[in-house]
């Protein structure tokens, strides 16, 4: 028709973008309390976005620590502090890479299910049933994945973490022949569990609102034909990378 | 049903790894591990310069560690340190004359307090004093050694002064 | 078939001077129109005329310009949200993509509405789950999912959980779309069979004559915005409108015309007055 839609700039766009997920964010708040009568639905959503993510989590994991554990022992042998492979490996898992690396993945695997999902009960009616049905998808659908997004996060990263250090690990004592001693010892002595082990989990649970919400807004905003829902995917892991990168900037600036 | 089940057996065992994952994590890679021991015993060292030796730091024996530093204070009247070690009590194999000097681990890190087994046939106990002592060295003291002794290698003034109890460790 | 609730002449559903525009398009210019109560009401139009639009503004999904919405009595525009959903849980919406949720089997989906309003004993909604599927057929489908059945199953199902709570009015959208002979007629047979045994109120929207006219006992046809017929079906085939002839005669051209709006043929081809 006439009334094309306005093309504005890139700020302009953006910022209309951030303005409507923020809108969907205080919605989404606003459900919570309602979504807590499909608890159950939340349990089963923990399934779908935490358990069935285990296995890339794990693989990443792994393969994340044999490389930290190989380059920081030789970057480290340059300074004769191979001793420090466990504890660098620690603070950076547990600080930066466990709650970043395991958002990035998160995005790649739940929240393109979650948009493609939500996205597909957006353009088969299933949505607009529910309302109908006197069912706030809010409530019922966005809601419970936010929440068990928020919940499995934290754990991902644990886990994610805890094959990292397993593999750093593996190269430095049982590969390398770092003492196995020395690798514990200095980690425990230097790594501290509020400011380093807590900040984590921090972050990843606030990564994981934030992926979720992302993705179960694109779901729903989309438009309701398969084209929209394969944009809306690849939208989820482009806004999701970049959102959680910045606010890991703004929490490590201002928070730590 | 039995999907809806089956869900909630997946996410319970979900939680469970995750939980048990956070908590390794926490307990057992961090300091937190350092404050979590079995019965220990304790052992009491002098030191006419501690460094920077922390409470809970380790102390080792051949790089292991068997214990930690459970208390650091001020002799008045010899005015030294005086370091209480809280040794793990399956470490009671201690001989008596075994030596406590602190260390640095690498060029920058942490210090600790290592313990060098002497050839004694009695062993520790608890409460028992560790006789031959070496304080930390610390890293100007060294520098200012180096430059000195570089000048006048007979000097050995300092080093003498830095740990009179064991005149015979110094040069370690 | 309606020979009790005939009586009842007030409408459950009165629309007044609604006016809707989506963007630039005008969608309703002064629609009135009633819904009476027992009886199946059809309302047919040429595509893109706004029908489900209609039924969305009748549910309150979509909110007028203006004019006046009352559904049994109550005010669409002066009720809240939770006023909406109340409402709501009396209306069952057949979907025109039957809209079944993907994740749940046959069974739960006809359960959904049940789980979701009331803290009915196990026992009970399992009950009452296969009483509808057994109206429509296929309790013995109750374990499949809805990625194992036909177009018209899904439809069927989705109908057996649109009367689950037994409401007292019932909404098709284009109930007749993709459907096979056999599937058309067997819910033709539901649609009636519903409305005659549940006391039932039925809103058919379609464009499928042949079968409107089986079950409907009014019609109304909208186009251009307007009602541009309305009486039983037998009147309106005689078609003594534009409106009605070209539609229900399935005439190509007419009051909707077979040419999309464009410019001057001959200028669109390069043939400027005066230069030939």
């Amino acid at each position: 028709m006439s009334d094309k839609p306005v093309r504005g700039s890139l700020i302009g766009d953006g910022l209309a973008q951030v303005g409507a997920l923020a809108l969907f964010l205080l919605q989404v708040l606003a459900a919570l309390p309602r979504s807590l009568r499909h608890f159950t639905e939340t349990i089963r959503q923990i399934f779908f976005v935490g358990a069935m993510s285990l296995i890339i989590i794990m693989t990443c994991g792994l393969f994340i620590g044999l490389v930290l554990g190989l380059q920081l022992y030789e970057v480290l042998s340059r300074f004769g502090s191979t001793a420090s492979v466990g504890t660098v490996v620690a603070i950076a898992l547990y600080r930066e890479l466990g709650p970043v690396v395991t958002a990035l993945l998160f995005a790649g695997r739940a929240g393109t299910s979650i948009t493609a999902e939500i996205g597909l009960m957006r353009a088969t009616d299933q949505l607009a049933a529910m309302e109908m049905m006197a069912v706030d998808p809010l409530a019922y659908v966005v809601a419970p994945r936010f929440l068990a997004g928020i919940i499995a996060m934290p754990l991902l990263a644990s886990i994610f973490n805890a094959l990292a250090i397993f593999g750093a690990h593996l190269v430095a004592v049982s590969w390398l022949g770092l003492d196995n001693g020395t690798f514990w010892s200095n980690m425990t002595g230097a790594v501290d569990v509020w400011t380093d082990v807590m900040n984590g989990v921090w972050k990843s649970a606030v990564f994981g609102g934030v992926v979720t919400l992302v993705a179960t807004f694109q779901g729903y905003s989309t438009a309701p034909t398969s084209e929209g829902v394969a944009y809306a995917t690849t939208r989820t892991v482009v806004y999701s990378s970049i959102l959680t990168l910045a606010i890991d900037f703004l929490m490590t600036a201002f928070l730590m | 049903m039995t999907q809806r089940r089956s869900h909630q057996i997946g996410t319970g065992l979900f939680i469970v790894l995750g939980f048990t994952a956070l908590g390794y994590l926490a307990t057992q890679t961090t300091s937190l591990a350092n404050y979590r021991q079995g019965p220990t015993y304790a052992l009491k060292a002098r030191f006419t310069n501690v460094g920077q030796l922390k409470l809970r730091a380790p102390v080792k024996i051949a790089g292991v560690r068997i214990g930690s530093v459970s208390d650091i204070q001020l002799e008045p009247d010899r005015l030294e340190a005086l370091v209480t070690l809280a040794i793990d009590k399956r470490y009671d194999q201690l001989p008596d004359d075994s030596a406590a000097a602190v260390f640095t681990s690498g060029l920058l890190g942490d210090q600790y307090v290592a313990l060098k087994p002497g050839g004694s046939p009695d062993m520790f106990k608890h409460g028992d004093e560790i006789i031959l002592t070496q304080s930390s060295m610390q890293l100007e003291e060294l520098i200012g050694k180096y430059l000195v002794g570089s000048g006048d290698s007979q000097t050995r003034k300092p080093a003498a002064e830095e740990s009179p109890a064991t005149p015979e460790s110094a040069n370690h | 078939m309606n020979a009790d609730s005939a009586s009842s002449t007030d409408a459950l559903v009165r629309i007044r001077g609604l006016r809707t525009r989506l963007g630039a398009k005008v969608i309703f210019d002064g629609v009135d129109l009633d819904i009476p109560r027992g009886r199946i009401t059809a309302i047919m139009g040429p595509s893109g005329t706004g029908k489900t639009t209609l039924l969305r503004h009748m549910t309150g999904q979509l909110v007028p310009d203006a004019g006046e919405i009352v559904v049994d009595g109550q005010n669409l525009a002066q009720l809240d949200r939770n006023g909406l959903f109340d409402l709501r849980e009396r209306i069952g919406y057949l979907f025109q993509n039957s809209a079944l949720l993907t994740d749940f089997s046959v069974f739960e989906n006809v359960a959904f509405p049940l789980r979701q309003h009331a803290r009915l004993p196990e026992e009970l909604i399992r009950n009452i789950v296969l009483l509808k599927l057994q109206a429509v057929g296929l309790r013995g489908a109750a374990d499949l999912m809805p990625a194992e059945l036909s177009g018209g199953m899904a439809r069927r199902v989705a109908l057996a959980r649109a009367i689950v709570r037994d409401p007292m009015l019932l909404i098709y959208d284009e109930p007749f779309v993709g459907l096979d002979p056999i599937a058309l007629n067997q819910v033709l047979k539901l649609i009636r069979v519903l409305n005659a045994t549940l006391g039932l109120t039925s809103i058919v929207v379609a464009h499928e004559l042949s079968a409107v006219s089986r079950v409907a006992d009014q019609i109304y046809l909208i186009a251009a915005g307007k009602i541009a017929a309305h009486g039983q079906p037998q009147e309106l085939v005689r078609g003594e409108t534009d409106w009605t002839r070209q539609f229900f005669g399935g005439e190509a051209d007419g009051p909707v015309p077979f040419h999309y709006p464009a410019r001057d043929y001959a200028a669109d081809l390069g043939f400027t007055k005066g230069r030939a």
